[in-house]
């Protein structure tokens, strides 16, 4: 390692864990020595944990969970007003056939379309409370993040003025690759200071890893480290725009990471995978493998969250299948 | 040894037999002979006669030694046993000899035999860097993982060789046993010891490590048993065994679970399956993965 | 209800259609026995399932007649592709009826269905195809040209994985030409008495597979009966030394896959989280009823408090409970003397000074349980580090370096299994090489394929089974 001592942008969390003289060298010698992840292993205990059989109260349980857990996702060029109002108005009425149906944790929209976003929730607008409907934004250039860093933090910072309470942000996966730990943790470092709020709070801050274009477990281990040192309160895997998107095995991976790092400071940081979980069935696999390696805490919103847009209406039709004893249609559903 | 000559008889230097443990000569601890005379019944030598004692120290130098030959690579083994071939060639005329005086074969016949055994020594010297490809096995599991089978030696063997053809039999049992990397204690044909020793001089000057091969001349009867029941035995070569009681042998050899090579015919002699009779056969796992 | 507490997932019994009482199953006749019949409870609820005939020693002798008759008349001339055709048959209607296997193996057995459907069941099958395309290569083994089969091969196997230690064992011979008599264990012969139908349903021809249920003694008269030509058994250590005495001096084969004390090596350096995962599999799968079970854990000083946190808060997520359970990882102990054995030695770990640890777990009030169980403060000369536990009590050892390690590993009359857990493949490779264990697992354990050879070192028997190596065991080499 022959690369300078920078002086990094402060951290707290690493602060605390690699010392005041937080250097490029001190943060990768310490991504370095994470421990191994073998990829075959990883891959037999997600399959094993997706075998778990989940039944009857249980089932249910699970169904009105993961609605609750859901970030409902439109995150496309051909975004308009309309499509986030209707996006909305599926997040409010998610099954008009039974009012009792929970509401998803959180829209999740391009930064431009957080106004009309929080003014389609209106009243069911959490705006940073804990009862209502969180507005999320993706930001710092999704998906790609290829642009300057100032227009990264523009960006971020226009959502969280027009109300967003939750920012999804990617990392530069080609610093990343590059072996740039440093320059990663930077933007992550700037981005959650851009999302500080004129009244001292902040926005919650995702970090996508897009673990898809970083490939190896061991990449993901240590990009959902930094993004944790760096002052991220979710990870998250993918933007949805890339595959292989979520996976059992890397959101086990990830799950692996909070748990550790809860061990090691007591701190709970959430987990969303995102993209390509589309049926109860998956989503169910992904609770227990929640509740098996991190425990029951992080069966809440607040911890744990799918990025996904299909998957609401098949849970839908899960729980009216429940309910009813028969099985339900794409017809007995809404579209938004 | 009468002579015609006038100028002064020299007096023959004979060679004491000893026993050979641990790359040494020692005599056996119990002080013990066996008197070999020729078939006119001349003096010939005083043999060591090996005890129990001398089996449990044979057995103790074989374990020592056992690791360190086994992991020396297959082409040096390999070069070690091509020495002793080669270094048992030009000593031909002592083997003729010793043959002649012990067994009582025509020296043309005795030659033969000599000649057979170098040759045994040279096959066996080719196997040892291919015995494993042909034991061995690359194996297509139903997963993602590299796995692969490969015969190591079983560690120490205690052998009882062939009571016929000394130096051939003996050969046609420690060769085998010392390809893979297997270290051997072996009671020689009672009727056969002198080249026994004489092989023990080659094996000590042709690069093997001393322990690897360890001869004790004497009785069989007496000395199997010990052996077939010491633990720190792996496996128990009985091919010269079929004329001492060695069902009871084999069964001393059940109560800690030793492989057990019958009696002859049992294993035919220069067949992979000879060498593969003494080994393990090791199955690696590992995970295999881009990730 | 917390989320964890799943809801009960019962695989349904309904697919089973067992008899009231099952024969012996000589010359493809069920036949009642000479012996007292004997019943097999289930072992997680004490109930009986059904009664069996028990063969003595003129039952014995009359499945090895069928099998000598089956040997020359039929299955001996019967070309290779044929045997290899009906075996493949056999495959087929085995994972035809892989549901109804699994469930009955579970009743018997007392393993959760988890284990009997994604692993017993489907390696049944698996070896039987495996073999069967063997049957006409067989001049491939490694034996030269025409290789000839033993004839009449006695096989005595093990409670713990019934059915597959059946397949380990019967494919094999069947597929080299051999016929062969069967003794399934005492405790779990129900599958043993399934695959006979499965046979029938193949149309197998008579006498080629025979089944004789019954204790030790029947298994004694087996190895013993002097038309057997080929002994294979799996099962202690003690009763394989009483098998080589019996088979000394005689010209049967013998083949012995005994116990162990594999030894589970996990490094500095090891992936930890698939380490745990490896060591919970190593010891708590099929209840630690496992020959080549990794029962002693040797972690290096440098992380063995964190290793011992992370596998205790690991045991504690693992659900002890009704085998038949979908959702359940550790199921019921075989019989109430294996319970005793087990209870017994891990009083004595606690009596040698070792710390004896369980997670809170509640255990049902019928059928043999014992929760899994970590013993730590284990030394070398602890008997928990020494003797084999067959049970879910793992010991723990400490090691400082490598060597160390090897020394430890390898201080033990058993050599059947182990594993290494680190992330340098040099190190990894050099250690194996070093381990006097005739399995190896690298960053994984208790795998096992028909390809792959199995079986150990020392004590723990000789003779291998799968793969090439397997075949051999049941051939000789043809004439020269």
């Amino acid at each position: 390692m022959t690369e300078p001592s920078a002086a990094l942008a402060p951290a707290e969390r690493a602060v605390q864990l690699l010392g005041g003289d937080l250097s490029e060298v001190a943060l990768r010698r310490h991504l370095q020595g994470l421990p191994a992840v073998d990829a075959v292993g990883l891959e037999a205990r997600a399959a094993k944990l997706g075998t778990r059989s989940i039944k009857t109260s249980s089932k249910q349980a699970a169904l009105d969970l993961i609605i609750r857990m859901i970030d409902l996702t439109t995150l496309q060029g051909a975004d308009t007003r309309g499509k986030v109002r209707s996006l909305v108005a599926k997040a409010l009425v998610p099954d008009v056939s039974d009012p009792a149906t929970p509401r998803p944790a959180a829209v999740c929209v391009y930064g431009d379309m957080v106004g009309n976003a929080v003014e389609a929730l209106g009243s069911a607008w959490s705006a940073g409370k804990d009862d209502g409907i969180n507005v999320a934004a993706v930001a710092t250039a999704f998906p790609a993040g290829r642009a300057s860093l100032q227009v990264k933090l523009q960006d971020t910072r226009d959502a969280v003025d027009a109300g967003a309470d939750e920012i999804d942000m990617v990392i530069d996966r080609g610093a990343f690759l590059e072996g740039n730990y440093g320059l990663v943790f930077d933007e992550i470092v700037q981005t959650k200071e851009a999302c500080r709020r004129a009244d001292g709070t902040y926005a919650h801050l995702k970090v996508i890893l897009e673990t898809g274009e970083l490939v190896t477990y061991d990449n993901v281990r240590r990009a959902s480290w930094l993004s944790i040192l760096a002052g991220g309160d979710f990870i998250k895997t993918s933007t949805g725009k890339v595959q292989p998107a979520a996976t059992l095995p890397v959101t086990l991976l990830m799950l692996q990471v909070v748990r550790d790092w809860e061990r090691l400071s007591g701190e709970r940081i959430g987990v969303k995978p995102a993209g390509g979980i589309a049926t109860a069935k998956d989503a169910i696999k992904y609770l227990v493998t929640v509740a098996e390696t991190c425990g029951e805490a992080w069966l809440d919103p607040h911890l744990f969250r799918f990025g996904a847009s299909s998957l609401l209406n098949d849970v839908l039709q899960q729980r009216q299948k429940l309910s009813t004893g028969h099985y339900s249609g794409p017809d007995y559903v809404t579209i938004d | 040894m009468t002579t015609t000559t006038k100028t002064t008889t020299r007096l023959d230097v004979p060679k004491t037999y000893k026993l050979f443990i641990g790359g040494a000569f020692p005599r056996s601890e119990s002080g013990r002979v066996t008197e070999v005379r020729d078939p006119k019944g001349a003096f010939v030598a005083n043999v060591a006669r090996a005890s129990r004692k001398d089996a449990r120290d044979a057995v103790r130098a074989a374990r020592k030694a056992q690791a360190g030959w086994a992991s020396a690579t297959a082409y040096n083994r390999g070069q070690v046993l091509y020495r002793v071939a080669e270094v048992l060639e030009g000593r031909k005329a002592q083997f003729v000899d010793e043959l002649v005086r012990t067994e009582g074969l025509k020296p043309a016949r005795a030659q033969e035999q000599v000649e057979a055994a170098i040759d045994l020594w040279v096959w066996h010297a080719g196997w040892t860097d291919k015995i494993a490809q042909v034991g061995g096995s690359a194996n297509p599991v139903a997963g993602p993982y590299f796995n692969i089978s490969v015969p190591e030696p079983t560690g120490v063997v205690a052998v009882v060789a062939p009571q016929q053809q000394g130096l051939l039999g003996l050969t046609s049992v420690v060769a085998p046993a010392l390809v893979t990397g297997n270290a051997v204690v072996v009671v020689p044909a009672a009727s056969s010891p002198l080249v026994a020793i004489s092989l023990s001089e080659v094996l000590a000057t042709s690069d093997l490590p001393g322990g690897v091969v360890n001869v004790l001349t004497g009785d069989p009867a007496e000395l199997a048993p010990w052996l077939a029941s010491h633990a720190d035995v792996n496996a128990l070569d009985l091919t010269g065994a079929g004329d001492l009681d060695w069902v009871e042998l084999e069964q001393a050899a059940a109560e800690t679970l030793k492989r057990v090579v019958r009696p002859e015919p049992g294993l035919a002699p220069e067949t992979p399956q000879r060498i593969l009779a003494l080994t393990e056969t090791k199955t690696v796992w590992h995970t295999k993965s881009r990730l | 209800m917390a989320f964890l507490d799943y809801a009960p997932a019962p695989e349904s019994t309904s697919i089973l259609n067992l008899r009231d009482e099952y024969r012996l199953f000589i010359g493809g006749e069920w036949v009642a026995g000479g012996g007292t019949p004997f019943a097999s409870v289930s072992p997680s609820t004490e109930r009986q399932i059904a009664t069996f005939a028990s063969a003595d020693e003129g039952d014995v002798d009359a499945a090895v007649r069928a099998a000598r008759t089956a040997f020359e008349q039929v299955w001996g001339p019967m070309s290779g592709r044929d045997r290899g055709k009906y075996l493949f048959r056999i495959a087929r209607i085995l994972q035809e009826r892989a549901r109804e296997l699994a469930v009955a193996e579970t009743v018997d057995n007392g393993k959760p269905i988890r284990e009997t459907r994604d692993a017993d069941v489907p390696l049944v099958a698996q070896w039987f195809f495996h073999c069967a395309g063997w049957a006409d290569k067989l001049d491939h083994v490694g034996l030269g040209a025409r290789p000839r089969p033993h004839g009449v091969a006695a096989q005595v196997i093990p409670w713990n994985f019934p059915l597959l230690m059946l397949a380990w064992k019967v494919a094999p011979a069947l597929a080299a030409g051999n016929t062969v008599v069967l003794k399934p264990a005492e405790t779990t012969p129900l599958t043993a008495m399934l695959f006979a139908e499965v046979c029938e349903q193949a149309g197998l021809p008579a006498g080629v597979v025979n089944l004789v249920t019954g204790a030790g003694e029947t298994g004694a008269a087996l190895v013993r009966h002097p038309g057997v030509d080929k002994v294979a058994f799996t099962g202690s250590t003690a009763v394989g030394r009483e098998i080589a005495k019996a088979v000394a001096g005689t010209d049967k084969k013998l083949t012995l896959e005994l116990g162990g004390k594999g030894a589970n090596i996990v490094f500095d350096d090891a992936p930890l989280d698939q380490a745990i995962e490896g060591i919970v599999d190593g010891i708590f799968f099929n209840q630690g009823q496992v020959c080549c079970a990794g029962s002693r854990l040797l972690v290096q000083e440098s992380v063995h408090d964190e290793v011992m946190d992370r596998l205790k808060e690991r045991m504690a997520t693992l659900r002890v409970g009704d085998p038949l359970d979908k959702n359940t990882d550790v199921g019921a102990i075989n019989s109430s003397e294996q319970l005793e054995r087990i209870t017994r030695l891990v009083a004595q770990g606690a009596a040698e000074g070792g710390d004896v640890w369980s997670p809170a777990c509640e255990l049902p009030a019928e059928g043999y349980w014992f929760a899994p169980t970590v013993i730590t403060g284990v030394e070398a000369s602890s008997t928990v580090a020494r003797e084999e536990i067959f049970g879910p009590v793992l010991s723990v050892l400490t090691f400082r370096t490598p060597d160390e390690a090897i020394a430890k590993a390898n201080n033990t009359p058993y050599g059947l299994s182990a594993g290494i857990w680190s992330d340098k493949g040099s190190r990894v490779l050099a250690v194996a090489d070093k381990l006097r264990a005739g399995v190896v697992w690298t960053n994984t354990f208790n795998k096992f394929d028909p390809a792959s050879p199995f079986g150990g070192y020392k004590e723990s028997g000789y003779g291998r089974e799968g793969g090439v190596q397997g075949m051999q065991a049941y051939l000789k080499a043809g004439e020269r």
